[in-house]
């Protein structure tokens, strides 16, 4: 088990664990032992006195066999917890690695689960893996060890019946383990669909479906009632079966014992004896069948667990060289194809981006404009042709010095909770003068000035204290705060009015070493570009200047008229 | 505990009253058997004497009569164990199924107010808890409670004064157990805060991990969380010790019963108030009789997480649902005619947004909401559509007040588009179908033609019959907004509401789209939401909100030359040109 690797760091504290569980078993051995003395010496010899004293010893051994535990217990919750706390740094750690893809399978939500939840789960196991499973095998041999000394032949009942129990226990869990994973699949349909009416309920009251909505519920609830139901019968079978054997073995035992008895090989008291340890194999079988169940639990767990250890970046970080000299030919497509899935949402595209122009990109919804930009910084990678930027290929750039020269406004405008300034300055620590220019070109600079705090003023989770355009803008001046040698915008401006994205656009203009990328719907937006390019159902159909388009690019012509036959009219 | 909680709870129960009481009288059953086996074994071993003196014949009946009581005893378990999974599988889908029903009819204002996640914590591991906290271990707590009380019976009968060194002793364990549980429970508040803590960090950056990886934030990002990790591991360290002292605890407690037992019973056998054997099976009843508290004391831990769950579920339950009335005004001859009479609403009493506001839309006009992003424009949709209710004044529809119709009757009326578009996981023919199941296939694709979607969805590779993902999965918001807008082309309500209903819709299909619109809309009283001023002036009257407020009434030339908020509003979009 890959679990095995974090044991291993803990393993002194988890073999410290374990062994005071054995010394708390050892003196709980002790203590019937001690009781036959009183019985045999103390009431045989009529001594009082020492019938005290073997109390005293009695409640010594319960004294102690409580210090034992208690350090037994210490260390299992220290191991778990170390266990947890390393698996958690780990799986943020390899989170923060994901690339664009890996997020888009294994979802935000789906993630934070497995971090909290599930690890908690495994924790559960770590901990009673350490508390119980010390104890039980221990007792479990001990007294297979003790029949076979008082009787070999007999102890043969014992070795047949522990299998058997064994046998039985082991194939419920593993019948029931398949039910368990529908039981989860189905429990997840249901909080789907909860989770789309609470996101859907306007739309789901605006269409007076709730009656629908509640079907939908209830049809998935009583599936997963009747699956639950089946294993319920399954995993009932569990303590009356092992009760049945134990005894019945038991009860084998005794008969047995009785040709023994006849023939004087064995006395009364050794049968009593041979009884107890029965008793005692089946206790500890039945720590085992808890054990076992909370491994079920924990197993689905660990796997869901470890699939986000063993996520690797698509794409690989194998490149060699670690600086970017922007060149005159600063980014270059090479018959670049690309999809998500089978479909291409990018077909055969080549063309080159010089150093410092603003090139915009246009095109209708699904033109694949995100797709294309998104390939820029290698969120993916492509299916085939070359992407080249400054002169090398994309993969032949080391991952992190590439992105650091590449900065993205992302659609959904998102801010994390803090403050204004650790926002902008996520990409590198608080310098004034560059924070100042993002600002100004981002259009921001006003507003902020006007918060009491100024750029110390707090962000509540998703930016939701400040309206959507404060929000695009200083989502902005955090792509610029960054310096990249390449910025890309999309569609960023969408909440902005049109002054102030005007105004924006002016001052994007006036970096001239920056190399931007424009993304919008509207041709207004970009008229002011060097070049536009316009995408057509992922084909590159034109890519020239807003005027050289208007004559002989049609898709563009289109879009320009859609957009001014009513704002012309309108304006004049 | 609190008994409010435990009084809901039972009324959940009640439905399986002869259950609950089988289960009791089962356990009680295979209580007093299972007490008696050792009896009974010892009775079969006292058989074997000695050398040549074993009653075969004598021993084999006894056997075969200790077989038929073990068999008895796993069939009651068996049975014991399915009626437990009944009643705990049926509760918690009842419970479910209540729980969403309630969802139905919560007001808006709840939902909106509530984070989402916390609903669904309670609706799917709050309830998952209940089943197992607190149903699961009623069998564990019955049959121990069952076992107590048999083995002091037991006890009692053989010996009086032994018996009661045992019953003086137990309270002390039970004491014990509850103050180590008092202690816990502050320990398990603080981990809970901290995971609370460390879940909505965790939600936040990695729902946002796509900006932490474009501006290198990872190390931060990473530091960060180490810190709340760290914290974590702390408590979590000593919450987790705390909790598993409990066992010890009662049992270190068990040893000295056992202890005081053995001593005291053999002072009574030096007394010769009674023999070895008695002794000897009284020490196995107070070894046995110790079991029942470890199993109870920690179902006792399981079942204070299950309360605390059952509090937050019926916290949900409890809340107050709209009031539907029970006859509702029907409007025979639709019209359309709307009129708002002197309104006045907000959603915080101090923060009054809409004041005595009149307004008349009459029959087939369109009436356009502008104003920035967050100005409230939705604010007259939720009023319109009663997702929410003014606290003054009315809205009729054809002379009927909206509040004297029931709310299904009323939307039914309306066809609504919004702005975030809603599919749910199913196949793009459902999703269109949402409003009218019964629709064919040619309605199903004409309406989608109509919406210009046809051609994507035939792109796909089942068509039609493609199943949506959540929160539509690979496609686009656009092409999501275009499956919503299929949806009313379908139904032909008599009005509509179109909340910025083209927002993600590049220009050129909006113009396609708007042709089917405004065809649409030709008869139908129409509300628009939007920001893109040019596609709303030939609306016959135009409402300008800013922050919340209704600034300006009147058709696109009268509020130009009002030269007002909507002129400024009108002219700044233009100032690229």
């Amino acid at each position: 088990m890959k679990l095995l690797k974090y044991a291993k760091e803990y393993k002194f504290s988890a073999t410290i664990g374990f062994l005071f569980k054995i010394f708390e078993a050892v003196l709980e051995l002790c203590v019937p032992v001690v009781m036959a003395s009183v019985i045999d010496k103390g009431i045989g010899n009529n001594d009082p006195s020492y019938i005290l004293k073997c109390g005293l010893v009695l409640i010594g051994l319960a004294v102690f066999g409580y210090l034992f535990a208690l350090v037994c217990q210490w260390y299992a919750s220290l191991t778990s917890q170390s266990v947890g706390t390393q698996l958690r740094k780990d799986m943020y750690h390899q989170i923060n690695t994901y690339d664009d893809a890996n997020l888009d399978t294994l979802t935000a939500p789906s993630l934070v689960t497995r971090l909290i939840n599930d690890v908690v789960q495994i924790q559960l196991a770590v901990a009673m893996t350490i508390r119980l499973t010390s104890r039980a095998p221990f007792l479990m041999i001990g007294s297979l060890f003790m029949a076979f000394m008082i009787s070999g032949s007999l102890s043969m009942i014992f070795v047949v019946g522990a299998i058997i129990l064994a046998v039985s226990m082991f194939s419920i869990t593993i019948i029931s383990m398949p039910y368990f994973s529908r039981i989860q699949k189905l429990l997840d349909k249901i909080a789907l669909i909860a989770r789309e009416n609470l996101k859907g309920v306007r739309v789901i009251r605006a269409f007076s479906n709730q009656n629908h909505e509640i079907k939908r519920f209830n049809k998935e609830t009583k599936n997963q009632k009747d699956e639950q139901v089946k294993v319920g019968k399954i995993q009932a079978l569990l303590n009356p079966f092992t009760y049945l054997i134990v005894n019945f073995a038991i009860i084998i035992i005794i008969y047995a014992s009785g040709f023994q008895v006849n023939i004087g090989s064995l006395s009364q008291g050794e049968v009593i004896a041979l009884v107890n340890y029965m008793n005692s194999i089946l206790q500890a079988l039945i720590v085992f069948a808890n054990v076992l169940s909370i491994y079920n639990k924990a197993t689905a767990s660990y796997q869901r667990v470890f699939e986000v250890l063993e996520t690797k970046p698509k794409v690989e970080d194998q490149g060699v060289y670690e600086t970017l000299t922007p060149i005159e030919n600063m980014i270059e497509f090479k018959n670049v194809n690309f999809g998500y899935l089978q479909k291409d949402v990018l077909h055969d595209l080549s063309f080159t981006i010089k150093k410092g122009e603003t090139v915009g990109i246009i095109g209708g919804t699904g033109a694949g404009k995100s797709t294309l930009v998104s390939l820029i910084g290698r969120n993916y990678d492509t299916r085939s042709g070359e992407i080249w930027i400054a002169g090398k290929r994309i993969q032949d750039y080391k991952l992190a010095p590439l992105r650091k020269h590449i900065s993205y406004v992302l659609q959904n405008t998102s801010l994390i909770s803090g403050t204004i300034k650790e926002n902008i300055c996520m990409s590198k620590p608080y310098q004034a003068d560059i924070m100042n220019q993002a600002l100004e070109v981002s259009q921001a600079k006003e507003f902020v000035s006007n918060l009491s705090k100024g750029i110390e003023s707090p962000v509540v989770q998703g930016g939701k204290n400040f309206s959507g355009g404060q929000r695009q803008r200083l989502t902005i001046a955090r792509a610029l705060y960054k310096q990249a040698d390449i910025l890309v915008l999309d569609d960023c401006s969408s909440a902005l009015d049109y002054a102030t994205d005007a105004a924006l656009q002016k001052q994007l203009q006036e970096l001239k070493e920056m190399t931007k990328i424009i993304i919008s719907q509207r041709t207004a937006s970009l008229k002011r570009c060097d070049r536009i390019m316009v995408l057509y159902h992922g084909e590159l159909v034109g890519f020239d200047s807003h005027e050289q388009l208007l004559k002989d690019c049609q898709v563009y012509q289109e879009i320009y008229e859609s957009q001014n036959s009513k704002e012309g009219e309108t304006n004049g | 505990m609190d008994k409010k909680t435990i009084k809901s709870l039972l009324s959940y129960c009640s439905p399986y009253k002869f259950l609950i009481i089988s289960l009791t009288v089962l356990s009680i059953v295979s209580v007093i058997f299972t007490l008696l086996t050792p009896v009974l074994l010892g009775q079969a071993i006292d058989l074997l004497v000695g050398k040549n003196q074993v009653d075969f014949q004598g021993l084999f009946n006894k056997l075969i009569f200790i077989g038929v009581v073990v068999l008895i005893i796993s069939l009651i378990q068996w049975i014991m164990g399915q009626i437990t999974n009944t009643i705990t599988y049926n509760i918690t889908n009842d419970l479910r199924n209540k729980v969403f029903d309630q969802i139905q009819v919560l007001p808006l204002k709840y939902i909106d107010g509530t984070s989402h996640g916390d609903i669904l914590g309670r609706l799917i591991n709050d309830i998952d808890l209940i089943g197992q906290g607190l149903l699961q271990s009623f069998t564990s707590l019955l049959t121990g409670i069952a076992t107590i009380v048999g083995t002091i019976l037991i006890m009692a009968y053989i010996h009086f004064s032994v018996a009661v060194i045992v019953v003086v002793l137990t309270p002390l364990s039970l004491l014990v157990a509850s103050l180590i549980v008092k202690r816990t429970h502050s320990y398990f508040q603080e981990q809970l805060a901290i995971r609370g803590e460390m879940n909505g960090f965790c939600e936040e950056m990695i729902g946002n991990q796509k900006i932490v990886n474009i501006f290198d934030y990872q190390v931060q990002n990473e530091e960060k969380f180490n810190e709340i990790n760290e914290r974590m591991h702390k408590s979590g360290v000593i919450s987790q010790f705390y909790g598993a002292l409990i066992n010890p605890t009662t049992r270190l407690v068990n040893s000295i019963v056992y202890a005081a037992v053995g001593i005291y019973g053999a002072f009574q056998v030096l007394n010769g108030s009674f023999t070895v054997g008695i002794l000897s099976s009284f020490l196995t009843y107070a070894n046995q009789y110790t079991k029942p508290f470890n199993e109870i004391s920690s179902v006792m831990s399981e079942m204070q997480t299950a309360i605390a769950a059952s509090q937050r579920v019926f916290a949900l339950l409890d809340e107050e649902t709209i009031q539907e009335l029970s006859t509702s005004k029907i409007i025979e001859n639709k019209q359309g005619h709307i009129v708002i009479d002197h309104l006045n609403f907000s959603y915080d009493p101090s923060k009054p947004l809409i004041q005595d506001f009149n307004y008349e839309a009459k029959p087939g006009t369109m009436t356009a909401i502008v104003g920035k992003t967050g100005c409230g424009k939705t604010t007259l949709i939720n009023l319109l559509m009663r997702f929410y209710d003014p606290q003054k004044g009315k809205i009729t529809i054809d002379g009927v007040d909206i509040e004297e119709m029931n709310r299904d009757a009323l939307r039914k009326m309306y066809g609504m588009v919004l702005q975030d578009s809603w599919l749910f996981k199913g196949t793009i023919k459902e999703n269109i179908a949402y409003g009218k199941p019964e629709a064919t296939d040619e309605e199903i694709i004409e309406a989608a033609k109509k919406a210009r979607v046809h051609k994507y969805i035939m792109s796909l590779p089942q068509g039609y019959d493609t199943v949506v993902e959540e929160d539509g999965g690979n496609m686009s918001q656009g092409q999501m907004q275009l499956v919503c807008i299929a949806r009313i082309m379908l139904t032909h309500p008599p009005m509509l509401i179109l909340d910025e209903a083209t927002s993600s819709i590049d220009t050129r299909t909006e113009l396609q789209i708007q042709r089917a619109f405004d065809e649409m809309m030709k008869g139908r009283t129409t509300f628009i939401v939007a920001h893109r001023l040019s596609t709303i002036k030939n609306a016959d009257k135009i409402i300008v909100m800013d922050q919340g407020h209704i600034v300006e009434v009147g058709n696109h030339e009268e509020l130009l030359q009002k030269h007002g908020y909507y002129h400024q509003l009108y002219y700044s979009q233009f100032a690229t040109e």
